[in-house]
């Protein structure tokens, strides 16, 4: 087996690092689940190169394009990518308290890059790439192939520049070859996220020359061709790409960036029917079912024949968003008025979502401190169900005889998302309030999230890496963010996430104010947390190495089979 | 008789140019007034509204509708029916791969649904009223009233989960194997073309479980039918004096009887198969069948304009297609309809 030479230069990431394009909601469809068993050994665990041929099948949809750079691109298609392509520079890996493994977002360790060296300045940074990485074409990788990857990814709009404007790379001239194997990123201002900013999916490294007959004037960053071609340098190869239906990867043998890969051959299948994808792997068809949905979950787990993981999704909420202004859509809003949130806060069955819209697979999030002791986040709320509480609330409000609302939600996410209104529909009735539950398709659920014109919904939040201060940035700050599904405004609130960002974890004024915003946002309750979401993944006993990551995709790379 | 054919079907080539015309008029109209906004949607969920609006330039979305639908026009003259933001292909290539798998799909659920609802169709009718009537009668109404994403979950639990003779629903062809060299799109065909018994006999598996589920869902309409027709016309006159001057039966039955109850027959397995085309969408999701009933589907989904588009277009066009068949075999069946056409 071989080691990642790790780099002296493997900066220290104490800082409050996150994306701030690398938000998601964090379930689509089936996604995100459950359970835990005890997790296989890792890949590296002494995992030879074999034959094997690894057979996949997901749920939350299937991969719709090989370039993530495209406008549309779903994020299964960041799993082909991130196997297909190299990046700079990966992330560690940690093992989490409950014996499963996980990304650890501390590290960076090379992958294309060799090493890598800060300025003195600490204004620019310069990568010494790996003398032997070829393409898939058998081209050395060269800095002007990398230069024109990051000059694509600022350039072409959308989301991948937004990504990378996150990380303070937002210019082309940016960007320097200083030789064939030397590539310099000059910083437009100190921030702490632009080395991270390069190791996550979007910068990915791109064979400029393969691409370069396909550029025309409309397009010329050459998005149709790479839409369905291979122009990586990654441990896979595209061996067979058939839109929709399946994708069979091949590992690329001349591979120099990381260890190769124990499977030779990884094919993704296309199987919309979550039924089927079980049976599938309980007939022993396929050998991974990633993405499982709760029910299948601990079910799977309980028949004992599969290695069944899940990991709590980082800094991921399902709640219940209430519009906090006092008015909307030109009336008066009840939940403008906080103690009829705080009522329905504690209204909402708690218990009775998490066992049955859960089936218990999730981390529960109430029935915790009213004063928070730790920065850690998602931390359950000190909300639970009390009936009496509730009614004494609303009978304070200005509205002790209820009132009639609506309670949208997604219907991608209607696994879970459906029994769970129908619970609080319920539990409002007793209140007086009567709630009418109002399905949204997946399609127009971004509309809704963006106009803020529904008084209740459901919101499933969640961003890639894992800060308190930036999740609060898109959930709770008054510059009113897609995913501030309330649109919550609180000046006093906005100074304290603007302080937290502003410093370092670990310092005492940083865990000041993330206390302090999150008991606010307890007190003030423009949302009822749930409960923090699992992801979940059933495979064959055979099968092993499976590593969450942030991007919530599997990395082929890392699994064998015996 | 060659005469009236080509006339038949100049006029109906005529007829739909009207038709369909409204129909991309009504298509393009239709899909803008969807609620949900396709730049929203593809901007990713952390856009901010600058994104959303760079999106909504990249997709054309920000000029004016009529502009939108010149441009559209224009496109559609040139064959180019956009790209679908969902798949990543374009609609073209899309509606190619796919609807030969849907055809391939509703004409073997419909060969199932003939061959099965003609013999019990005339049986009953034979038998009015008899326990084969009965049971014809009971097999018909289970299976239009069961819905056919339950008929195919169940076929599968029993057949592939619980027995394991049909091989896994996975589409149109096992892992293990690639697709025939394309000459009609359908691969039972295409595999007999290239000779590949082995690769045959690939997709007639995989087609067997989603073709009997769509077949039972059009059993009923075509037994029941071929029932009452059988029955009008053995209590005819010509048919009691057939049998008076003693005829054998078989030949009473299928020379004259069923030849002329075949019509009504006709009529309805036209407008099954139509309707075929389009429901079978439940059991393309079930048994991941890459035809144009889920694509349309996922496409709207994602107020996708695009695909959405190119599907109703094409369905149009196919129905036009189909009603001229159809019109064309009432005159091989009977050559009166002919000449009133």
């Amino acid at each position: 087996m071989r080691r990642r030479r790790l780099i002296q230069t493997s900066m220290g990431f104490a800082a409050g690092l996150t994306l701030a394009g690398g938000l998601k909601a964090c379930s689509s469809d089936d996604s995100a689940s459950t359970s835990s068993s005890a997790p296989a050994e890792t890949a590296e665990g002494g995992a030879e190169s074999s034959d094997a041929t690894l057979t996949v099948v997901q749920g939350g949809g299937f991969p719709n394009s090989l370039d993530l750079h495209r406008v549309g691109t779903n994020r299964p298609a960041y799993g082909v990518s991130w196997v297909m392509y190299d990046r700079l520079m990966t992330f560690g890996k940690k093992t989490l308290d409950d014996g499963s493994i996980s990304y650890d977002y501390t590290v960076l360790e090379p992958e294309l890059a060799e090493s890598w060296e800060m300025a003195e300045d600490g204004m620019s940074v310069t990568f010494a790439l790996r003398p032997d990485a070829t393409f898939h074409d058998g081209t050395p990788v060269t800095a002007s192939d990398v230069k024109w990857s990051f000059d694509r990814a600022v350039s072409i709009g959308g989301f991948p520049s937004f990504q990378m404007k996150a990380g303070a790379l937002e210019n082309p001239d940016q960007f320097e070859v200083v030789d064939d194997q030397t590539f310099k990123v000059n910083f437009l201002r100190p921030d702490k996220l632009t080395m991270m900013d390069m190791a996550v999916p979007i910068p990915v490294i791109i064979n400029a020359k393969l691409v370069e007959p396909h550029l025309t004037e409309e397009d010329p960053w050459g998005a149709e061709w790479l839409n369905s071609n291979d122009a990586g340098s990654g441990a896979y190869t595209i061996k067979e790409y058939q839109p929709n239906e399946r994708i069979v990867l091949e590992r690329f043998e001349d591979w120099k960036s990381g260890p190769l890969p124990q499977i030779k051959e990884v094919i993704l299948l296309n199987v919309p029917e979550p039924g089927n994808r079980r049976a599938l792997l309980e007939r022993g068809d396929i050998d991974v079912n990633f993405t499982v949905s709760e029910k299948d979950q601990t079910e799977l787990d309980a028949t004992g024949n599969f290695t069944v993981i899940s990991t709590p999704i980082e800094n991921c909420l399902y709640s219940v968003d209430m519009h906090a202004n006092p008015q909307l859509g030109g009336e008066d809003n009840p939940f403008g008025d906080v103690k009829v949130r705080q009522a329905v806060s504690y209204a909402i069955p708690y218990d009775a979502i998490m066992d049955t819209a859960l089936y218990g697979q999730a981390v529960p999030m109430y029935g915790g401190k009213a004063q928070p002791d730790t920065v850690a986040w998602p931390q359950p709320s000190p909300y639970t169900t009390d009936m009496e509480q509730a009614k004494a609330l609303l009978a304070e409000s200005g509205y002790p005889d209820g009132f009639e609302t609506t309670l949208a939600f997604d219907t991608g996410t209607q696994e879970w998302a459906e029994p769970t209104v129908i619970l609080i529909q319920e539990a409002l009735a007793e209140l007086g309030i009567t709630v009418n539950i109002e399905k949204v398709p997946s399609a127009n659920f971004r509309s809704v999230l963006v106009e803020k014109s529904r008084p209740m919904i459901i919101n499933n939040f969640g961003g890639w890496l894992n800060y308190p201060d930036y999740f609060f940035f898109y959930a709770y700050h008054g510059q009113d963010a897609t995913f501030n599904g309330s649109s919550y405004k609180n000046p006093e609130m906005d100074t304290k996430i603007e302080a937290a960002l502003a410093s370092e974890p670990g310092n005492p004024e940083y865990e000041e104010n993330v206390k302090g915003f999150i008991e606010m946002a307890w007190q003030e309750v423009p949302r009822a947390p749930l409960v923090q979401p699992q992801l979940g993944v059933a495979m064959q006993p055979n099968v092993s190495g499976y590593q969450y990551w942030f991007h919530r995709q599997l990395d082929f790379r890392q699994l064998a089979k015996a | 008789m060659a005469h009236s054919t080509g006339k038949i079907i100049g006029q109906r080539i005529l007829g739909a140019i009207p038709s369909v015309i409204g129909v991309i008029i009504v298509t393009f109209l239709l899909t803008r007034a969807l609620p949900g906004d396709p730049a929203a949607f593809f901007a990713g969920p952390a856009a901010t509204a600058e994104a959303i609006a760079e999106v909504r330039a990249t997709l054309g979305l920000d000029k004016t509708l009529p502009e939108q639908f010149f441009l559209y026009l224009g496109d559609l003259v040139r064959g180019d029916l956009g790209t679908s933001l969902t798949t990543g292909q374009t609609v073209v290539y899309d509606l190619a791969t796919r609807l030969p798998a849907s055809l391939e799909l509703t004409l073997a659920g419909l060969v199932f649904a003939i061959a099965l609802a003609l013999p019990l169709g005339i049986l009953a009718a034979t038998k009015p009223n008899s326990w084969v009537d009965h049971g014809v009668r009971l097999l018909a109404t289970a299976g239009v009233s069961l819905p056919t994403f339950f008929t195919g979950l169940f076929l599968i639990y029993l057949l592939y989960y619980r027995m394991g003779i049909v091989p896994a629903p996975l589409g149109r062809l096992d892992i293990l194997y690639s697709a025939p060299p394309p000459v009609t799109g359908l691969y039972v065909i295409d595999s007999l073309l290239a000779g590949d018994l082995a690769l045959f006999w690939a997709a007639a598996s995989q087609l067997f479980l989603p073709a009997v589920t769509l077949g039972l869902f059009a059993l009923a309409p075509l037994a029941r039918v071929t029932r009452a027709s059988m029955l009008g016309m053995l209590s005819s006159d010509f048919i009691r004096t057939a049998r008076a001057s003693g005829l054998p039966p078989r030949q009473v039955l299928f020379g004259y009887a069923f030849r002329n109850a075949m019509l009504p027959v006709i009529t309805t397995l036209g407008v099954v198969f139509s309707f075929l085309l389009g429901a079978n969408i439940l059991v393309e999701k079930v048994f991941a069948w890459p035809g144009i009933g889920s694509y349309a589907v996922e496409a709207l989904v994602a107020s996708d304009y695009a695909p959405i588009q190119g599907f109703i277009l094409t369905m149009a066009l196919l129905y036009v297609v189909l009603n001229l068949l159809i019109d064309l075999l009432y005159v091989v069946i009977d050559p009166r309809a002919g000449v009133e056409a």
